[in-house]
């Protein structure tokens, strides 16, 4: 008693003590669950593929498969999949299990095919049958390989599982990716370690499984252990439907992976349980503008805030256009007919890409305009996300506008990282957002878009139709958002989270203390 | 009335080979194999690494199905067996012992009964009678693991549970390969003297000629595929196939 007391109050007195407690359990949880599921698939499917020569091969194989796969992209491609798809935890545990099925299948598989002929041959000459032979002399003799497997699988689905929550499946990598987007090394740290014991007690546990099994004799006391185990992950199993969540009057609202995106999910959901009698769902740091689409459209989340340049570049493949009403007018259209989304009116401020420099460099050699610094990128490195690299209103284009050349072919880095290696020098030059609050504070300048190159990015909440008709108050709740918050505003709540470390949902309450509606 | 069966079934064809062929592919193993083996007969059979005497011993237990021929066990061929309960009415010993690792020589010698299911108590008492037939005091040997025997131990643990539920016949294939002289002489004799005990079938396999004068009351010769003879070991010290002649070259070599 008075040390676990010691040991919580402890806990609790470093930061996020507490939220690390429920992560830490989600994680176990996840893990558990995912591998329960992929002993009771991989396991027998690695046994009967040593009766079926033939068949090995395309196990095997499609297990490789889909080991290679990814794996943000397999839960990207699982949010359209009805019922194991969509977001939350149940998808990410179809995820975790997919990843560990491959160990377990070829290391059940090898220990069996492995075994001294001889003995199996003993076996089958004394007239034993094939079950009695599976069950008596190769899974026993193979119990040491195949445990070796679950090890394998279940260190490598507890570093997978902080992926899960990208989309909304929760546990340690909450931390890990608010750290990211936050450029906050606590909080990366406070996901990374708890998740490092995991993986490091699961394999001192299942080292020692391995050997006590492996060891001869006392079978009664190994039975017992076996069984025991067998309770709790059944136990663990039956828990999955206490997961999924009761579609109660919930409203879920979404939001992509970085701070502002989080702190608009808040603004939305404070505003909703301040005007309506809703219950609001927080499904936030999501991997993605792809994640966040797929799961409005399908009513995994209610809503989110999307940016009208991004929809219409991203999501409906359109060439970039620079009218903002043209681009809004556009993008509620498309919505509306295509994917029964509502597209609200815009929340009052931009968030367009920027291209940010060092304020020193930009003082020293006097640019303001990107016309004025594409004589200098020559010689400089850039670093730019995923996203802008990848879309046409994104660095090709700008390339070709402003006639920009780097030193090297420019690095794709995590946009939470970017701002901190522009600050060290490691690249001079990032792509960035306008209303990044790390701007001010890190002593970067944005260098102004001169030739009107970048579309414009007007926050806009985006609403699933379904759930509009159905709780007709949340339109109305949220038409008094429209052209609420200004640049400055944003920007200055983006640095409360980002820079002073504040909670989003503290930072949130006081914008609407101080500008209630 | 109990003399007279007992008599009649000294000739009694206990394993019957008619014109059998073994062959993986288009690659013959074994041709027209024709052998005849009676109860109590201990039969050697003899040959060279490769020459087919194995394959001829598991085609007796259904490990192996002949591609032509008939192998017939108890008047009945070996397709027509359940394989499991021909298997279990036939003892096998092979080279590499193939003791399970994991199990106790008690566990190793009760298998088959277990699987049979005997009780516990008849079948412990069942296990010590076997380890103490073949030399090993039980109270000593019962528990341990392969691992912890000597090469000569375990062969007999080996012949311990091929005759765990006292079935009529016996294969065995080189089981004594590995031994040193000493040893493998000494558990030579003491087969020799079960065999006689027990009334046993033997079928044996090996290269060693010795082994199969001083194991054999029928030698089978068997080179290349074939059974190129067939005799007592008297019979076949005087043959004058040239197989015959190679293998008594070793033999007085040795001596």
């Amino acid at each position: 008693m008075n040390i676990v007391d010691l040991i919580l109050s402890n806990l609790f007195s470093i930061p996020y003590g507490g939220e690390i407690l429920l992560r830490t359990g989600e994680h176990l949880i996840l893990v558990a669950i995912a591998m329960t599921i992929a002993i009771s698939i991989g396991i027998p499917l690695g046994i009967v593929i040593t009766r079926k020569p033939k068949l090995a091969k395309v196990v095997l194989g499609l297990a490789n498969a889909i080991q290679t796969i990814p794996s943000l992209a397999i839960f990207g491609f699982l949010i359209s999949v009805p019922f194991i798809g969509g977001i939350g935890k149940v998808p990410a545990i179809v995820a975790l299990s997919l990843y560990a099925l491959l160990p377990l299948i070829r290391n059940t598989y090898t220990g069996i095919i492995n075994i001294d002929p001889t003995i199996r041959e003993a076996g089958r000459g004394m007239g034993m049958t094939d079950t009695q032979l599976l069950f008596q002399v190769e899974i026993p003799l193979a119990l040491g390989i195949i445990i070796a497997g679950i090890r394998i699988a279940t260190v490598i689905s507890v570093g997978i599982a902080t992926i899960a929550a990208a989309i909304g499946g929760g546990g340690l990598g909450v931390f890990i990716f608010r750290g990211i987007s936050t450029v906050n090394t606590q909080l990366i740290l406070a996901g990374a370690i708890p998740s490092a014991f995991i993986a490091l007690g699961a394999d001192l546990f299942l080292g020692w499984l391995e050997r006590y099994l492996t060891q001869p004799g006392q079978s009664k006391q190994k039975y017992f252990l076996l069984g025991v185990l067998a309770v709790l992950m059944t136990g663990l199993l039956l828990g999955i439907f206490g997961l999924q969540n009761p579609q109660t009057e919930t409203i879920t609202i979404g939001s992509k992976n970085f701070t502002e995106q989080v702190i608009l999910g808040e603004i939305l959901a404070q505003q909703i349980e301040a005007k309506t009698d809703l219950k609001v769902e927080r499904q936030f740091n999501l991997g993605g503008t792809f994640i966040c689409h797929e799961a409005v459209k399908v009513g995994q989340i209610d809503g989110y805030v999307e940016y009208t340049g991004t929809a219409l570049t991203a999501i409906l493949k359109q060439k970039p256009i620079t009218d903002p009403k043209k681009v809004y007018r556009i993008v509620k259209q498309a919505y509306d007919e295509d994917f029964q989304l509502t597209v609200m009116n815009s929340l009052g401020f931009e968030n367009t890409f920027a291209i940010v420099i060092r304020r020193e460099d930009a003082q020293n050699l006097n640019i303001k305009t990107l016309s004025q610094a594409a004589q200098y990128t020559p010689q400089w490195r850039a670093g730019f996300g995923y996203e802008f690299l990848a879309r046409k209103d994104g660095y090709p284009g700008l390339a070709k506008t402003y006639g920009l050349k780097f030193k090297n072919t420019p690095q794709q880095m995590d946009l939470g990282l970017m701002y901190k290696a522009l600050a060290q020098k490691q690249v001079d030059l990032v792509a960035g957002n306008s209303t990044d609050g790390l701007i001010p504070v890190l002593k970067l300048v944005v260098l102004e878009d001169d030739k009107k190159y970048f579309p414009p990015y007007e926050a806009v909440p985006v609403f699933n139709q379904e759930t509009l008709a159905k709780y007709r108050e949340i339109e109305p709740a949220l038409a008094n958002l429209a052209g609420f918050i200004t640049a400055e505003q944003m920007q200055q709540m983006n640095y409360e989270v980002d820079n002073q470390l504040r909670p989003v949902a503290e930072v949130v309450k006081e914008f609407f203390t101080k500008n209630p509606n | 009335m109990a003399k007279s069966p007992k008599l009649l079934q000294d000739k009694e064809i206990v394993v019957e080979f008619q014109d059998v062929s073994y062959g993986v592919g288009a690659n013959n193993l074994l041709f027209d194999l024709n052998l005849t083996i009676s109860k109590g007969e201990f039969l050697v059979l003899l040959g060279r690494s490769g020459s087919g005497k194995t394959t001829t011993l598991k085609l007796i237990n259904h490990l192996v199905i002949p591609t032509a021929g008939k192998v017939i066990v108890h008047g009945r061929a070996t397709e027509d067996w359940d394989p499991i309960q021909l298997r279990r009415s036939i003892g096998y010993v092979i080279q590499e012992i193939g003791l399970f690792p994991h199990f106790t020589v008690e566990e190793n010698v009760g298998l088959v009964p277990s699987l049979e299911g005997w009780k516990p108590k008849t079948l412990k008492r069942r296990v010590y009678e076997l380890l103490d037939l073949v030399g090993l005091e039980p109270g000593k040997f019962a528990p341990r693991y392969p691992h912890q025997l000597s090469g000569g131990q375990r062969q007999r643990v080996g012949v311990a549970r091929a005759l765990a539920i006292d079935p009529p016949i016996l294969l065995m294939d080189e089981p004594f390969g590995g031994l040193d002289p000493i040893t493998r002489w000494e558990i030579q004799q003491q087969l020799r003297h079960l065999q006689a005990q027990l009334g046993k079938t033997v079928i044996f396999v090996t290269h060693d000629i010795q082994e199969a004068f001083l194991l054999a009351t029928k030698v089978s010769l068997i080179s290349e595929g074939k059974l190129v003879l067939e005799g007592t070991p008297t019979q076949f010290k005087r043959s004058q196939h040239p197989e015959a002649r190679r293998f008594m070259a070793c033999c007085q070599i040795s001596q």
